[in-house]
């Protein structure tokens, strides 16, 4: 604390030893005793919950385990078979490749690939059109938040009860104006399809729309004004004033959507099962079926393993290139 | 600012001069969104209604818009055909726990990061930043393996355990960012008063975080109540499922050639989503601004 006064008397005991040996007072010294007893349980939980499993995840990954033996050491086939380089790399000709990963890599990148753009658009359009001060504004934002409060299994089930093939409530509608409707979720073709919709209905008007909605809040008005003097159109006060000044708002919605998006897992588990043939076959659910359904640990840690750089890498290409597009108004 | 989120805004922008253009896109606006309310309310609509349909009006062609029967007693039949009530009590039981965990370990740890200084602190707190930006995927299987050592699997320790420990890198950063907004000279008065630190925490400053409590306690209710993956691996036995991974029952039940009991299933989701959405209206500004914090300041 700034409290701490500077002394340099000698005090006895263990503090006293500590402080003549550190070169700092003893109230230094018992400031950062406590403050790090009062951050112990963290840092606890970050070595047994965390930290500890992200190593053993990486020793697991070189094993064979399937939880019940001992892990058996393979090196780095876990590896090879997940990414399948026993095609590319002669001398692994004998290890068998998984050839699912990459179909799994694909279909969760088809996902997030048209999820994030529309969800983070569609969320920023809802929390547009909730800052007009048009009337009734909390009973919109209330029914927009709602899907997101529903848990998500229950609203996969209620989208294939409404996107049922033959006797659905969505193919009723279409089949009245003269339309024959897709088979959703059951045809490879509109199963991804499908998905996205109902991840986008259960997310677009959740914290997303949340937090624009104060980013919106808090561009200062005398902007507008401005803009307005200058004859500035509506839409350009908004790419030209509203936008950058949200542009942190915009990253900080795009990266955790991002890392949302691909983490996708309960719309495929619970309405496809990541079918038909594999349409929505994403990585989460990859895993999932290798580790807690084969019980096959290793593989499952190397799996988790590709995951986890693919992710980190995503998210680390997004801040290097916010920086060219993210205003932050404070200089920063 | 949550304050502010919670009200429409003053009237801005779009054509506010000439009010001929502004009645034409204000109309604009109603009308989309009117579309958008259909869009996000009717799938809700329809699952309240489908739970008061009797089996057959559920798979009606064409769908129905309303019921023609009220069956009420789908619910009572709903709960005699599954163990509705037990699954409830454990989704409660472990949102509880998760809670309390939760609240008072990030308001300590919390505590720490804001008014101590110590070595490693500041790369302490970046590694908790980093972490929540490290996918879940990749310690499931490990504390898959050490709870199935502890002997924990189908308990709800997996679930609960966890939480004590710093109650989440989210949690802690959202009320260290509380605390940091308190002002230092509560405090510190109490401090040169001679107050030991834990008494600083206790009496000063645990009353001035209440908020902050609240609206952690209220998210992570809600991401409890909700969560689908954890259980779904940790608890095996029927008795032990929570709500979200008992409803898997209706989707598995049909036998050859019969239909879901989508009416009965459609019950269970109402009664299963209907705590949080009541929470939302009860709490509504004390969650939003925790989203809100969690977004404009980080």
């Amino acid at each position: 604390m700034t409290v701490a006064v500077r002394e340099r008397t000698v005090t006895p005991g263990l503090a006293g030893a500590l402080s003549r040996v550190l070169k700092r007072s003893p109230t230094e010294i018992r400031e950062a005793t406590w403050g790090i007893v009062f951050v112990s349980p963290w840092i606890l939980g970050l070595m047994m919950f965390t930290l500890g499993p992200i190593l053993a995840s990486l020793y697991f990954s070189l094993t064979e385990f399937d939880i019940l033996g001992v892990p058996r050491y393979v090196g780095g086939e876990n590896y090879i078979t997940a990414l399948n380089l026993g095609n590319v790399i002669p001398a692994f000709a004998e290890i068998k490749g998984d050839r699912l990963t990459y179909t799994a890599i694909g279909k969760t990148l088809v996902y997030a690939g048209v999820t994030v753009p529309i969800g983070t658009a569609g969320s920023l359009l809802l929390a547009v059109l909730l800052n007009q001060g048009l009337r009734g504004t909390y009973l919109y934002r209330t029914v927009f938040f709602i899907p997101h409060l529903i848990p998500s299994i229950a609203s996969v089930y209620l989208w294939k009860f409404l996107m049922h093939p033959r006797i659905g409530f969505i193919n009723s509608m279409l089949d009245s104006i003269g339309v024959t409707g897709p088979g959703w979720l059951n045809d490879p073709k509109s199963a991804m399809a499908s998905v996205i919709i109902i991840g986008l209905w259960s997310s677009i008007g959740g914290n997303r729309m949340l937090i624009f909605l104060a980013g919106l809040q808090g561009v200062p008005q005398e902007l507008y004004e401005a803009a307005e003097l200058d004859g500035a159109s509506s839409w350009h006060r908004f790419w030209h004033v509203t936008l950058p000044m949200i542009s942190p708002t915009v990253l900080f919605n795009v990266i955790l959507g991002v890392i949302g998006a691909l983490g996708v897992f309960t719309v495929a588990f619970a309405g496809t099962k990541g079918g038909p043939s594999y349409a929505t076959w994403f990585f989460a659910l990859h895993i999932y079926r290798q580790a807690f359904e084969y019980f096959r640990m290793g593989y499952g840690s190397a799996l988790a393993w590709i995951y986890a750089v693919g992710v980190l890498l995503f998210t680390w290409v997004q801040l290097r290139a916010s920086r060219s597009w993210v205003f932050y108004a404070g200089g920063n | 600012m949550a304050e502010v989120a919670l009200r429409g805004a003053p009237e801005r922008g779009f054509g506010r001069s000439m009010s001929q253009q502004r009645r034409m896109s204000r109309t604009v606006m109603y009308t989309i969104v009117f579309f958008l309310l259909v869009l996000f309310g009717f799938p809700l609509y329809y699952m309240l209604i489908a739970s008061l349909m009797t089996q057959a009006e559920s798979y009606a062609w064409p769908p129905l818009l309303y019921p023609k029967s009220w069956v009420f007693g789908n619910y009572p039949e709903m709960l005699s055909r599954v163990p509705f009530l037990q699954w409830f009590w454990n989704t409660a039981v472990i949102a509880f726990f998760q809670v309390i965990g939760a609240t008072a370990s990030s308001t300590v740890v919390a505590y720490g990061f804001a008014r101590f200084r110590f070595p490693g602190r500041n790369i302490l707190f970046l590694i908790t930043l980093g972490t929540m930006m490290f996918p879940g995927q990749i310690t499931l299987i490990p504390q898959f393996i050490m709870f199935h050592r502890l002997g924990w699997l189908n308990t709800f320790y997996p679930l609960i355990v966890p939480g004590f420990f710093g109650g989440g890198a989210f949690n802690i950063f959202l009320m260290r960012q509380f605390i940091m907004q308190l002002p230092r000279e509560f405090d510190e008065a109490a401090l040169i008063d001679g107050a030991s630190y834990l008494r600083t925490f206790v009496s000063v400053l645990l009353p001035l975080v209440k908020p902050a409590v609240a609206t952690v306690a209220i998210i992570v209710f809600m991401g409890s109540w909700n969560l689908f993956m954890e259980p779904l691996i940790y608890l095996t036995s029927n008795k032990h499922f929570t709500l979200a991974v008992g409803l898997r029952f209706w989707d598995a039940q049909p036998a050859a050639g019969e239909l879901t009991l989508t009416h009965l299933m459609m019950a269970m989701c109402v009664l299963t989503a209907a705590p949080c959405i009541l929470l939302f209206f009860a709490a509504q500004r004390v969650f939003v601004r925790g989203i809100v914090m969690s977004g404009i300041k980080g």
